[in-house]
C-alpha cells in the first residue's frame, strides 16, 4: 500500500515539532530553518497550516531537472533528491507549483519531503494527530467517516 | 553542547554589539535563562541603583533547551532590576521568539547604557545591528512587528517589542513577543523604554544542537508521553487553558474580588474557560476560537479569541475584529473579578488591549480594582477621573481606562503608577494589593495559606510562578496538602521555589510541572548538557538562585519587614466559602521558612548557608 503525508490544519496548534522533527531526521540538528515542512500561521484568522510536497504522480520538478537529480523511490513513491547529482540550478524550484522543494544555499543543492525513507519523522513527533501517514488512496477517509457518521439516524437517512 | 556559548553585549549609549563567550563555569553553577542572567546581573549592576538609569541593566537570555525539540522548549526570559518593584526581576515568554535568538546563536543579550535616541536592535545570525527606530517609537506592539518586517521583507522574523505603555513609563509595562506573548510582570518593558530601545528583531537559521541526540530523543519522548497522559496537561489545560481554574478557584474561596474585598465572584462562571466555548446570543459563535501552542509545546494551552463584533467595545473598531491572544486565567482573573466586571467580551478586548500596548493585566486589573475601591469611598472622584463613573462592575469604565493607560492619558497616567503609588498617593497604603510593590496574583492566600507564604517571600513581589503551592493545596499534585494549614507549609513554599527556580533556568515552561518532576527534567538536561544533571543538583541550582536573588535583594535595601502581606489578608477574615473566617497566617510560617533557608532570624541569608551555595 502507497502511503502519503495527510494534513489536517483544524488539528495543528502551531508548535513546531514537525519542523524539527525534520531538521533533526535530515541534517541532524534541531533547525526549522532546514525543515522540509513548514508551519504557516495565520494569525488573524488563527489558522496554522503545516504545509510539504505532496508527491504529485508527475512531477513537475522531477520533469525539469536537466541532470536526473530527482528520482522516485519505488517504495515510498517520494521524489527524492539525490544530492550527489544535483548541480543546484534551481530549475525544479520554478517548476514546482507549491513552493515545496526549496534551495538551501549553505550547500547549494535543493531539498524536499522524501518521506523519510516510508517513517516520516513530522507525523510521528506531531502531538495532535495534524499530520498523519495513511493510505495514500483514501487521504479523504476520515472527512468521509464524519459525514458517515451524520447519516446513523438509521432507516430512515436519505442523502 | 546545548547552550550557543556566546553572549551578545549591546552597549546603547555607545552604539556597540560585541560577542563574547558564554561563562561556561557560571552555567555549571547557574544552569541558564532565569539563574545564569541573574548571576551576569548581580556580577554587573549595583542593586542600589535606579532602575530606570542607564546603569540597569537589561537581559534577554534563553535555557540551554530553548530551541531543542523538548516539549515546551521555547521559552525566554527577560531579567532586570524591576521597574515596578525595585527588586531583582526576571519575566518568563513563551511564543517563538526565544527559539529564534537561540537559532540564532545566542544564549543572551545583554542591553547596558541608554540610547541617545529611540532604537531597535536587529539580529540576523552572528550579525546585529543598533538601528533608528524612527517612526516605530510611538507605535503599538502589533503595529511596530508589522513595519519591522515590512522594512526587512522578511515575514519569519521574530519580535519582542514594547508597546506605548513601555515609552509612556508605566510601571508595569511588559516586553511582548509574537503580538500576544509576554515577559509581563515587574515592569521589565519599563525598563526597556527607559533605554530608548524599541525593538529585538532576530532571524536565526543556525540550529541547535544537544550533547548526545539519542539519549536526549529518547528522553523527551517520555516526557511528552507523560504530558500527554496526565489530566491536567494532557486535557485540561489544552481544552480551557489556564482559565481551566476560574471555577475551580472560585469554589475553593479563593478568588480575590473586588480589590480582595470578597474571596468568591458571583460573575465567575460567565468569565471562565467553560464560558469561552459557549455560542454568544449575539452571534452564535463562541469567544474561543482555538488554542495555540508556543514553540515546540505539546500542551497547547494558549487562547486565541475573536471579539463579537457588535459588543460595545469594538462595534465602529474593526481592526479589533481579527483573532487575537484571548484570555488566560490571570488577566480574566485581574481585568474581571478584580474589578468586579463579568462581561466576558470586555475583558478579552482589555486583554487585546494589554497586548496592544505592552502591558501586564494583572497589576493593571489590581490597580483599577484598587482606584474603584477609592472611587466608591470617595477618595477619587470623577474630578480625577476625568467624568468616569469608575465603580466596580462597570465594563465601560474598564475598558476606558485601560486604554487611557496604555496610550498614557488622562486617568490612565495615575493607574500607570501602579496599585502601591497610587494608594501611597492618594492617601490610602493598605488599600494596595501588593508585595515588595507587586500586585497578587489570582489566589486569595485566605483561603490557600501557603500562597501566603509565596507571595511574602518571593524575591520578584508577589507572584504565584515563584512556588506554586496551589498545586499540591488545591490540585494535590505532586501530593494533596490542606490549604486551611499552616504547617509544613514553610518546606513546601522552599521545596517549589527551588524546583521553580530550576526550571525556569531550563529553556522550559513550569506548566509542565503539573506533570513533570525534577527527575524528568534532569533526564533532559542530562542528555543535553555537559556537567552530570542530576534531580539533587538540580534542586541545589535553585537553591543558590533563590538566595542569589534575596542577596541582590538585600542589597538593594530589602529586609524581612518587606517579607509580609497587606493588613487586609493578615486581619479581614474570608467572608464566604470554604474559607470563612479564615486570615492568612503568614506568623506562623514565616520564622520556620527563614530556619530552613538558613538564613537568621532577620531574613539574611547565614555564612555558612552562603559558603554552601558557593555564594
Amino acid at each position: 500500500m502507497q502511503r502519503s503525508l495527510h494534513i489536517d490544519p483544524n488539528k495543528c496548534t502551531g508548535c513546531r515539532q514537525c519542523e524539527m522533527a525534520c531538521s533533526y531526521e535530515q541534517e541532524g540538528i534541531f533547525n526549522p530553518s532546514k525543515s522540509r515542512i513548514r508551519v504557516f500561521m495565520f494569525d488573524a484568522e488563527a489558522r496554522f497550516v503545516p504545509y510539504t510536497c505532496t508527491q504529485c504522480a508527475e512531477a513537475w520538478c522531477m520533469l525539469a531537472c536537466p541532470v536526473d537529480a530527482i528520482k522516485v523511490d519505488l517504495n515510498t513513491g517520494a521524489k527524492v533528491v539525490h544530492e550527489n547529482l544535483c548541480v543546484g540550478c534551481k530549475v525544479c524550484t520554478i517548476a514546482c507549483p507549491f513552493g515545496t522543494i526549496n534551495y538551501m544555499s549553505d550547500r547549494g543543492k535543493v531539498m524536499k519531503c522524501d518521506l523519510c525513507g516510508g517513517d516520516p519523522a513530522c507525523a510521528k513527533a506531531c502531538p495532535t494527530q495534524a499530520i498523519t501517514y495513511i493510505d495514500a488512496d483514501w487521504t479523504g477517509l476520515e472527512r468521509m467517516r464524519v459525514w458517515a457518521k451524520k447519516t446513523d439516524a438509521g432507516a430512515t437517512a436519505t442523502h | 553542547m546545548s547552550w550557543a556559548g556566546k553572549v551578545l553585549r549591546v552597549n546603547l549609549t555607545n552604539g556597540t554589539c560585541k560577542s563574547e563567550p558564554l561563562n561556561m563555569e557560571w552555567a555549571q553553577q547557574y544552569l541558564g535563562q532565569r539563574g545564569l542572567a541573574s548571576k551576569y546581573l548581580a556580577e554587573e549592576v549595583d542593586p542600589k541603583v535606579d532602575p530606570l538609569s542607564p546603569a540597569n541593566k537589561l537581559i534577554m537570555t534563553t535555557g540551554p533547551l530553548t530551541g531543542t525539540m523538548a516539549s515546551t522548549g521555547g521559552r525566554y526570559s527577560v531579567v532586570t532590576k524591576g521597574a515596578l518593584t525595585g527588586a531583582i526581576a526576571c519575566s518568563n515568554s513563551g511564543g517563538y521568539f526565544g527559539a529564534e535568538m537561540k537559532n540564532a546563536g545566542w544564549d543572551m543579550i545583554i542591553f547596558e547604557g541608554r540610547a541617545p535616541s529611540p532604537v531597535y536592535l536587529y539580529v540576523e545570525n552572528d550579525k546585529a545591528e543598533i538601528r533608528s527606530a524612527e517612526g516605530i517609537w510611538g507605535q503599538s506592539v502589533w503595529k511596530s512587528e508589522e513595519m519591522i518586517r515590512h522594512f526587512h521583507q522578511d515575514p519569519q522574523l521574530r519580535i519582542a517589542v514594547i508597546g506605548r505603555a513601555g515609552e509612556e513609563g508605566v510601571k508595569f509595562a511588559c516586553v511582548v513577543n509574537d503580538s500576544h506573548r509576554a515577559a509581563g510582570r515587574s515592569g521589565v518593558g519599563t525598563v526597556m523604554g527607559s533605554k530608548n530601545l524599541k525593538a529585538v528583531a532576530v532571524r536565526g537559521t543556525k540550529g541547535v544542537k544537544v550533547k548526545d541526540f539519542k539519549a536526549f530523543m529518547e528522553a523527551t519522548n517520555a516526557a511528552k508521553a507523560i504530558l500527554a497522559s496526565n489530566p491536567v496537561t494532557g486535557q485540561g489545560l489544552p481544552t480551557y487553558g489556564t482559565q481551566v481554574l476560574m471555577n475551580v478557584i472560585n469554589e475553593t474561596g479563593a478568588l480575590p474580588t473586588r480589590n480582595h474585598r470578597d474571596v468568591q465572584f458571583e460573575g465567575a462562571s460567565k468569565i471562565s474557560g467553560e464560558a469561552m466555548h459557549e455560542k454568544r446570543l449575539t452571534d452564535g459563535k463562541p469567544n474561543l476560537v482555538k488554542n495555540q501552542a508556543c514553540f515546540g509545546c505539546t500542551i497547547a494551552c494558549g487562547r486565541v479569541s475573536m471579539l463579537d463584533k457588535t459588543h460595545f467595545s469594538v462595534s465602529n473598531r474593526p481592526e479589533y475584529w481579527g483573532a487575537s491572544g484571548g484570555l488566560e486565567y490571570e488577566n480574566a482573573w485581574a481585568l474581571g473579578a478584580s474589578t468586579g466586571v463579568s462581561d466576558l467580551e470586555a475583558l478579552t478586548f482589555c486583554g487585546f488591549l494589554c497586548n496592544e500596548q505592552g502591558m501586564d493585566p494583572i497589576t493593571l486589573g489590581t490597580t483599577i480594582g484598587a482606584a474603584m475601591e477609592m472611587f466608591e469611598q470617595g477618595t477619587i472622584t470623577e474630578k480625577e477621573t476625568g467624568g468616569i463613573k469608575l465603580t466596580f462592575g462597570n465594563a465601560e469604565a474598564l475598558c476606558q481606562v485601560v486604554e487611557m493607560t496604555g496610550k498614557g492619558e488622562g486617568f490612565g497616567r495615575e493607574i500607570g503608577l501602579g496599585s502601591k503609588r497610587l494608594c501611597e498617593k492618594y492617601g490610602h497604603p493598605e488599600l494596595s494589593m501588593s508585595v515588595k510593590g507587586q500586585e497578587f496574583p489570582a489566589y486569595d492566600s485566605r483561603g490557600i495559606q501557603g500562597m501566603g507564604l509565596t507571595y511574602a517571600t518571593s524575591n520578584r513581589g508577589a507572584c504565584h510562578l515563584r512556588s506554586y503551592t496551589v498545586s499540591s493545596e488545591v490540585l494535590g499534585v505532586p501530593v494533596k496538602t490542606d490549604p486551611h494549614v499552616t504547617e509544613g507549609k514553610a518546606e513546601l513554599v522552599k521545596a517549589f521555589q527551588d524546583a521553580t527556580a530550576a526550571v525556569d533556568s531550563s529553556g522550559l515552561c513550569v506548566f509542565t510541572t503539573f506533570a513533570w518532576g525534577l527527575q524528568d527534567f534532569a533526564s533532559m538536561l542530562d542528555a543535553a548538557c555537559e556537567g552530570g544533571w542530576t534531580m539533587e543538583r538540580l534542586a541545589e541550582v535553585g537553591e543558590r538562585i533563590w538566595n542569589l536573588e534575596r542577596k541582590f535583594n538585600n542589597a538593594a535595601g530589602f529586609t524581612a519587614a518587606d517579607d509580609t502581606l497587606p493588613k487586609r489578608l493578615l486581619t479581614e477574615a474570608a467572608k464566604t466559602g470554604p474559607a470563612k473566617g479564615l486570615v492568612n497566617k503568614l506568623g506562623e510560617m514565616l520564622p520556620e521558612y527563614y530556619k530552613i533557608r538558613g538564613w537568621t532570624p532577620d531574613g539574611m541569608p547565614t555564612n555558612e548557608t552562603l559558603a554552601r551555595l558557593g555564594l
